[in-house]
């Protein structure tokens, strides 16, 4: 009743094959992105910025680079940290070593450079796969842990290990103040999205949609599987390296390699597996989902005990956060393994029925 | 020469500790076809609640060594039997027919969960596990090479530990009804539960078994390194010995891990000072993985055959 599709015809295959074809579809988004461009830097305080909206744009980016490799291709990976990472440090050496490159081409190259390293701890998936797949990623994670923080060379011979970036601009726009860095990291999120989303829907992401859904098969109808399994890594680790490179230079600024731990290839997986495999939707909500909780529990779990009447120490609180964290990971996949992605689809369809239950 | 061969013995001794946390992600797989990211956790778990219970039994005033250890032990073996049961009650039989994904993440979520658990209900300071292994090292073959081997008596007992686990194990599984249940279990869920064999209470049995493996392995390096949060990332340097080995094969569990254990060791003394050292952690990743470009089941792993 609210969302119908009657009497919306379509004359042309292009009208046919646009990426809403629904017209309410189409004005949701549209709203969606004016109010994240415009609505969202007049209401926002400082603290919602830096905690919740950076973390959460940037997030959702390397998320969609994981669910091109993990829901689109069907390759489980573990190393989307060091991917992170790749893109990271590839991005500050261009930045600091080429005298004037200016941001966004450094951005891109940090994404090439995570390119080659997911290509080429994707040479394996061509010979195994599911969970040994999984653990054979963890092989990228730890080996880019140790190559950043043994090899000085990629430091800049720093004694820690620890490097900055200052001074952001782009087209002569300085990257200073929340605002800008909130809307630099959102445009770049546009962007890629809408890349990635044509790259899902066009030839070469059937090719990983099949091989994701049985390679064999996939190999006998004519898909060549080197080519799709390792375009897959490419395309996403170039995202994730891209999205790692601005969560060093936007979000932290000075960082050490240690910021991008195993822990981080985990979160990853969590937001695409509680998002929703294979749905660029998926990726967005799953980042959300995983960048406020625990902020939201940090807020929440001391509220609640000061209305019981007692005081939680931060350790207290810090192991409740787990738990809770990881309990509702678990009730999550219980009560919908398809992810929130799936949970939308459901609503909308509630929707576009109403008033009648089917 | 000595020197080499102490590198070596070194190496199969880390290598024994390693396997022994290896067998509780191969028991797991076999039976349930979960890979369960969580046996790292049930390691810090089970260590947490064994230092724990001896240090509350030592001030309760029981005197013996001896006597606060085994009790310990027996305590902290129930209460994995009773996490193993929740597990297998709110988790597993939720998440019966899901895909092997869906299942790692559940178990990662049991990870953040047991971490969370352990550490709020023990404490989350270093302990102590004091199992009375002496700690001063031995010399051995000194007639045969100069200056001899130095042998860390500690990891000699505990490599000794963990083959007789492995024997009881195998003898469990083979010679007793309810491995023989177990077995069948791994080979084929749905035509061992035709024949009437209770899917639910197999996999309690496995995790149950599991959980103990993971106490054993948790007294051990306790003992070794302290009660301590880090024991949890044990698991992720045992993730390649069970690739290497093969994710559903028992002895695999243990060849792999002393291969990764000689591996490690070798490479850390021999190849380290030239790249910079620490180069352990992911060397064995990197050693698993040429292996799996080679076999991709791992050593003794079954045979994958595509089906279209």
């Amino acid at each position: 009743m609210f969302y119908r599709e009657n009497g919306q015809f379509k004359t042309s295959y292009q009208a046919d094959q646009q990426i809403f074809p629904i017209v309410q579809d189409r004005w949701f988004v549209l709203l969606l992105v004016l109010l994240a461009f415009v609505g969202v830097p007049m209401m926002a305080t400082d603290y919602m910025f830096s905690a919740i909206l950076i973390p959460f744009v940037i997030m959702a980016m390397a998320a969609l680079g994981v669910n091109i490799l993990v829901g689109y291709c069907g390759q489980i990976s573990l190393g989307s940290g060091a991917f992170m990472a790749v893109g990271a440090y590839g991005a500050y050496n261009f930045f600091a070593r080429v005298p004037d490159l200016p941001l966004i081409p450094a951005l891109i190259l940090g994404g090439l450079c995570a390119t080659v390293f997911g290509v080429l701890f994707g040479l394996p998936s061509l010979r195994v796969r599911g969970l040994y797949l999984a653990v054979a990623t963890l092989a990228a994670q730890f080996f880019a842990d140790w190559m950043f923080l043994r090899i000085k060379w990629f430091t800049l011979d720093t004694p820690s290990g620890s490097v900055s970036v200052s001074n952001l601009q782009v087209f002569g726009l300085p990257i200073e103040s929340d605002v800008s860095k909130y809307l630099f990291c959102l445009t770049l999120l546009c962007v890629v999205a809408l890349l990635a989303k044509n790259l899902v829907r066009g030839a070469i992401g059937r090719e990983w949609m099949a091989i994701r859904d049985m390679d064999v098969a996939a190999a006998v109808i004519g898909i060549r599987p080197m080519y799709a399994k390792l375009s897959a890594f490419a395309v996403s680790s170039f995202i994730i390296g891209m999205a790692g490179a601005l969560w060093a230079f936007i979000y932290m600024g000075s960082w050490e390699p240690s910021a991008f731990s195993v822990n981080e290839s985990f979160r990853l997986l969590f937001m695409v597996i509680i998002g929703g495999m294979g749905s660029i939707m998926g990726g967005f909500l799953g980042a959300a989902f995983i960048v406020v909780l625990p902020i939201f529990l940090n807020q929440f779990l001391p509220f609640v005990a000061s209305l019981l009447g007692v005081a939680l120490s931060t350790t207290v609180v810090s192991h409740a956060e787990l738990m809770i964290f990881g309990a509702l990971i678990v009730w999550f996949l219980i009560v919908e393994p398809h992810g929130l992605a799936r949970l939308w689809a459901i609503g909308k369809q509630k929707m576009r029925v109403w008033p009648f239950p089917y | 020469m000595g020197f080499f061969l102490e590198t070596l013995l070194n190496g199969l001794m880390a290598g024994m500790l390693y396997s022994l946390v290896a067998l509780g992600f191969v028991l797991i797989f076999k039976a349930s076809g979960v890979f369960n990211f969580a046996q790292g956790a049930m390691v810090l778990f089970a260590a947490l609640a064994m230092a724990r219970f001896s240090e509350w039994l030592s001030a309760a005033g029981v005197g013996n060594p001896w006597l606060v250890n085994v009790i310990a032990f027996a305590m902290a073996a129930v209460v994995m039997f009773a996490v193993a049961w929740l597990i297998e009650r709110l988790v597993l039989r939720q998440l019966v027919n899901q895909e092997g994904t869906t299942l790692l993440m559940a178990t990662l979520g049991i990870t953040y969960f047991l971490e969370g658990l352990g550490q709020s209900i023990f404490g989350s300071d270093i302990y102590k596990i004091d199992i009375g292994m002496p700690k001063e090292p031995v010399m051995a073959f000194e007639s045969v090479f100069e200056g001899g081997i130095l042998i860390n008596q500690e990891d000699l007992i505990a490599a000794l530990i963990a083959a007789v686990l492995v024997a009881a194990l195998s003898l469990f599984f083979q010679k007793t009804s309810t491995g023989r249940a177990l077995r069948a279990v791994a080979d084929d869920h749905q035509a061992a539960q035709s024949i009437g064999i209770p899917l639910n209470r197999i996999w309690v049995i496995v995790w149950c078994v599991a959980g103990v493996v993971a106490l054993v392995a948790g007294m051990i390096w306790g003992s070794k390194l302290g009660v301590q949060f880090s024991l949890a990332t044990v698991a992720l340097r045992a993730l390649p010995v069970v690739i290497l080995g093969g994710l559903t094969s028992v002895p695999g569990a243990i060849i792999g891990g002393l291969i990764i254990g000689v591996g490690e060791k070798l490479s850390e003394v021999y190849l380290g000072p030239y790249v910079g050292g620490g180069i352990e952690i992911w060397f064995a990743y990197v050693l698993a993985l040429l292996f799996l470009l080679v076999r991709p089941q791992g050593l003794f792993g079954e045979k994958i055959i595509d089906r279209v």
